[in-house]
């Protein structure tokens, strides 16, 4: 059985900080999370790329795949979908997505723990 | 018998092939091969000859590859072959066979004209010939060759090139006699001319009279005239080398040459004879394509086969003093009842004829002089159906190409190594969607490369779409997109891709944007937009790791450093807990840094005077050099000087693929220059400049394009081809597939860097100038701004938290990332025990 374990929302940075198609890596409640803004929205998933284990995925490029918005591991550019998690190239792999808002100009993320 | 000894006589092209052929049939060796060579060095490129003249060595021209099973006996003639015994004597033994194979080749005729044997007439087959005549030239003023067939019209360019004023003599009416009819003669003859050459046709040489020093100075002719010459090249044809063959009693042709079956079987079933020296069922060939067909077949049959001379296709084209002549087929319509189609253009100075049969259906023949843009095409149709309307054939009109897929399946598309229609076809439907593939899997144009585009046109036929498309997002290509952004001079990714293409883009082509606008100097690339197309690599100006941690490379221009700029980069190292490594580009690579650590890294290294090295971008990386003249005791110029110039002129250039160069000071080539995009190698007057070489995945070495230019020359022709380079390249093409993609190859690219064929040059000099004028390192440029410097730290919510993901363990007294060496399978351990008895596997081949 899956469960998922919503913490509280914790506060990362003012959105302005964030370059529109562009990642960072934020340290939230000890989890690197990668969050990008892209003309759609915010997104965050985690950054740990897990085809490499490195943690990355925060430098990836920014970009689509159809209709996805995407973002591409900087180190072998398998492409992950930003609102899921998923990669488009390898199937089977993923990785975590977590919650994520603007909340009066700051951006906001809540960890989502699967397990 | 499918074993035993064979002896070849004889190391030109055609020998040469032949053992390259056995061997790929004979894998387990059952032949031992011993080959018997009169020259003192091995197979070379004799088609290619008279490229020594623009300066290609014995190495350029080499085709020699040694094999297992294989013993070469250089400088060791043949004398005398005793086929009782089976046995052949040489100048310094006996060599016993099992089967014999001669590939003796010619010799050139030498008409019996007084004075053929004072000094200063020489003949033309040999790269000694061809170094004699070098030699020889230098002080004279004239020259002249008896002969205006292919090869002596090859000769005139030469002695051209060696600074000679230069009269050709030809008995025949016309130029190119064997090759092409009277208007097409006479269109060449106007090209040759206008290059200075005096053409004397029509007329026998009566004699060669003496100067006052005993060598050569005068031709008469029978018409009376004379000619002054210091230096006489006879190219007035060949004849077969059948003496040996002679007197061991095999039989001769009717007009000399080894008769030989279509299984290239002399009347001895022992004895085979191949190329030049073979009459095959009386007929000799000069060309090399035959040859190379007669050699695959006695190949076949030592291991067994029954493949027969096919037949020669005596198709030819050439470019000789710059002109493009072709001939093929029935080129002097000597079919009963046949037709001529002639085209003659005076002003575009080209001229085509087809020759096709009595109800015009059938193509049997033709001349091109001026362009042979159509020959791949014709030469393939020849015995077929037209591919399109004549006219149109010989005006060269596009809708020709597509017509490559009219060609029938038994149709020779390359004639270099026998490739039929229906082979490209059969290579196709088993699954080879591109012109390399084809090129792999078939061996079609991967010699003379003329069918190149004919293999597009087949693939474009069979339906296999190449397209040109970067991604999704653009349906043009790499070349179309630079155009367009220069053109148009769009600034931004987001213009480009609302106006010429879809979606947001990927991490294919937001990085060739990045790249475009980079090259094309649109200030730092980490401003505004630009700063979301980089790859992390630029982005950070950086190279990641696998750990996701950065190396950082100064810039080491030429590979010289001071002593005191050496401490500045072992106390960064050290104080920043960084593993140190020389690379191959002659500089130090720094690893293990994080992302927070690079602006601080860099602040000591631009402090020191230090700048960025760009290992991080798909630009210029280094130019290598050897030590030079400076200190060298063999260098003949200043190399370590020059690559520091060159490569503190073309820092930053921002390119498809990274660019690497390097200067040696001298001819032992220290520096390693023909491995690099350019490589440049010193001469006693100046520079050879070599471009499209490259190590990885496929290495290559690079091409011989100028030779002994000046440093000013040097630098045009360098700052020309990497700006064509940048304008065309595909994304990621390293400058050697870009040659080989080009339509033309290297001589286009002379054509257009050299020649300005297509009136570039100006724009090309000017865009370098700009690069010039503009360079700024990128490095001290983020550290005087803090906007810049911001992305630099692992967290955005814990600037002062380095990234816990990344550690190191020492190793070898370094630090090296955890888990660094994962055992996964097939990893070998570096440490070395005592040697072990080796039950090695089989070496695949």
């Amino acid at each position: 059985m899956t469960t998922t374990t919503a913490l509280d929302w914790v506060t990362v940075c003012p959105v302005d900080r964030l370059d529109p198609d562009r990642g960072v890596a934020a340290l939230v409640d000890g989890v690197q999370v990668a969050i990008f803004r892209t003309t759609d929205g915010l997104y965050a998933i985690d950054n740990r790329d897990p085809v490499s284990g490195a943690y990355v995925l925060s430098r990836g490029i920014v970009g689509s795949r159809g209709e996805v918005p995407t973002v591409a591991s900087p180190l072998h550019k398998q492409v992950y979908d930003l609102r899921t998690g998923d990669c488009l190239d390898l199937p089977g792999v993923s990785v975590a997505r977590h919650q994520i808002r603007c909340h009066d100009g700051m951006v906001e993320v809540r960890l989502r723990q699967e397990g | 018998m499918t074993g035993g000894n064979v002896v070849v006589i004889g190391n030109g092209m055609v020998g040469q092939r032949f053992v390259d052929a056995l061997r790929a049939r004979d894998p387990q060796q059952r032949w031992r091969v011993t080959v018997l060579a009169e020259e003192s060095r091995p197979a070379y490129d004799r088609v290619r000859l008279s490229a020594y003249f623009d300066g290609a060595d014995e190495e350029d021209l080499n085709l020699h590859t040694p094999h297992d099973g294989v013993r070469l006996r250089l400088g060791e003639a043949a004398t005398g072959v005793d086929r009782s015994r089976r046995v052949v004597t040489t100048t310094s033994g006996e060599y016993p066979y099992d089967v014999l194979v001669f590939a003796t080749g010619s010799y050139p005729f030498v008409p019996p004209v007084p004075g053929t044997d004072l000094s200063g007439v020489f003949v033309y087959r040999t790269l000694d010939d061809l170094a004699a005549i070098r030699r020889y030239a230098k002080d004279r003023r004239t020259g002249a060759v008896i002969g205006g067939g292919l090869l002596g019209l090859e000769a005139a360019n030469a002695l051209r090139l060696l600074g000679l004023t230069t009269s050709v003599v030809e008995f025949a009416p016309r130029l190119m006699p064997v090759q092409v009819d009277t208007a097409g003669g006479a269109m060449l003859r106007r090209y040759v001319e206008e290059l200075d050459v005096t053409c004397h046709l029509g007329v026998a040489t009566t004699a060669l009279r003496p100067g006052a020093d005993g060598a050569v100075a005068t031709l008469e002719l029978a018409d009376g005239a004379l000619i002054e010459a210091d230096l006489v090249v006879v190219a007035a044809g060949i004849r077969p080398r059948d003496e040996l063959a002679r007197a061991a009693g095999l039989d001769i042709g009717p007009r000399g040459g080894v008769l030989v079956d279509d299984a290239c079987r002399t009347s001895d079933e022992r004895i085979y004879a191949v190329g030049e020296c073979a009459a095959v069922d009386g007929t000799c060939y000069g060309l090399v394509a035959p040859g190379y067909a007669m050699a695959e077949v006695v190949a076949d049959r030592l291991v067994g086969g029954a493949a027969t001379f096919p037949g020669a296709d005596t198709a030819t084209k050439l470019k000789l003093l710059g002109v493009d002549v072709a001939s093929f087929g029935d080129a002097h319509g000597t079919t009963p009842g046949c037709l001529d189609v002639t085209w003659t253009d005076p002003a575009c100075r080209v001229y085509a004829k087809l020759v096709l049969s009595d109800d015009a259906s059938t193509l049997l023949g033709g001349v091109l002089v001026g362009d042979a843009s159509a020959y791949p095409t014709l030469r393939a149709s020849v015995g077929g159906p037209l591919p399109a309307a004549p006219l149109a054939l010989l005006a060269g009109d596009d809708a020709v190409g597509a017509s490559a897929g009219a060609l029938p399946a038994t149709a020779q598309v390359c004639s270099c190594n026998a490739v039929t229609r229906a082979d490209i076809d059969s290579a196709i439907a088993d699954g080879c969607a591109d012109v390399p593939a084809l090129k792999a899997c078939t061996r079609a144009g991967t010699s003379c490369g003329s069918c190149v585009p004919m293999l597009k046109q087949l693939l474009d036929a069979a339906g296999v779409v190449q397209s040109k498309a970067l991604c999704e997002h653009f349906d043009v290509s790499r070349q179309e997109l630079f155009d367009i952004v220069r053109v148009r001079g769009i600034k931004t990714f987001s213009r480009l891709i609302s106006e010429h293409g879809r979606g947001r883009g990927c991490d294919i082509c937001k990085p060739v944007v990045a790249s475009i606008l980079a090259s094309l100097g649109n200030g730092h690339i980490l401003d505004g937009e630009q700063a979301s197309l980089q790859d992390t690599n630029d982005h950070f100006l950086a190279n990641l790791q696998r750990d996701g941690s950065y190396s950082v490379v100064p810039r080491i221009p030429g590979g010289e450093i001071t002593p005191e700029k050496l401490i500045v980069i072992g106390e960064v190292a050290r104080d920043f807990n960084l593993y140190t490594k020389i690379t191959g580009g002659q500089r130090i690579d720094l690893f293990g840094a994080r992302v927070d650590q690079l602006p601080q890294i860099w602040r000591r290294l631009v402090d020191a005077g230090f700048e960025s090295g760009h290992a991080y971008g798909k630009a210029l990386r280094t130019v290598k050099s050897c030590v030079g003249s400076t200190w060298c005791r063999y260098g003949v110029q200043d190399s370590v000087g020059l690559a520091v110039a060159l490569e503190l002129r073309y820092r930053g250039l921002r390119a498809p693929h990274k660019i690497k160069s390097a200067v040696s000071g001298c001819a032992r080539e220290c520096a390693e220059a023909r491995s690099k995009d350019f490589g440049v190698i010193a001469t006693e007057t100046g520079w050879n400049l070599y471009v499209g070489g490259n190590g990885g995945f496929r290495p290559r070495h690079a091409d011989l394009f100028a030779t002994d230019l000046s440093t000013e020359a040097l630098i045009t022709l360098i700052d020309r081809f990497l700006m064509y380079y940048i304008r065309t390249a595909d994304r990621l093409q390293r400058t050697a597939a870009w040659i080989e993609a080009m339509d033309g190859g290297l001589d286009h690219l002379r054509s257009v860097i050299v020649d300005d064929s297509l009136g570039l040059c100006a724009e090309l000099d000017a865009a370098m100038a700009r690069h010039v004028a503009s360079y700024s390192d990128e490095w001290r440029d983020v550290l005087a701004d803090a906007d810049r410097l911001r992305r630099f730290t692992s967290f955005v919510n814990a600037p002062d938290v380095p990234d816990p993901s990344i550690t190191f363990v020492t190793e070898r007294g370094q630090p090296v990332p955890v888990g660094g060496q994962q055992a996964t399978p097939g990893r070998q351990p570096v440490t070395l025990g005592q040697p072990v008895a080796l039950g090695l596997p089989e070496v695949r081949r």
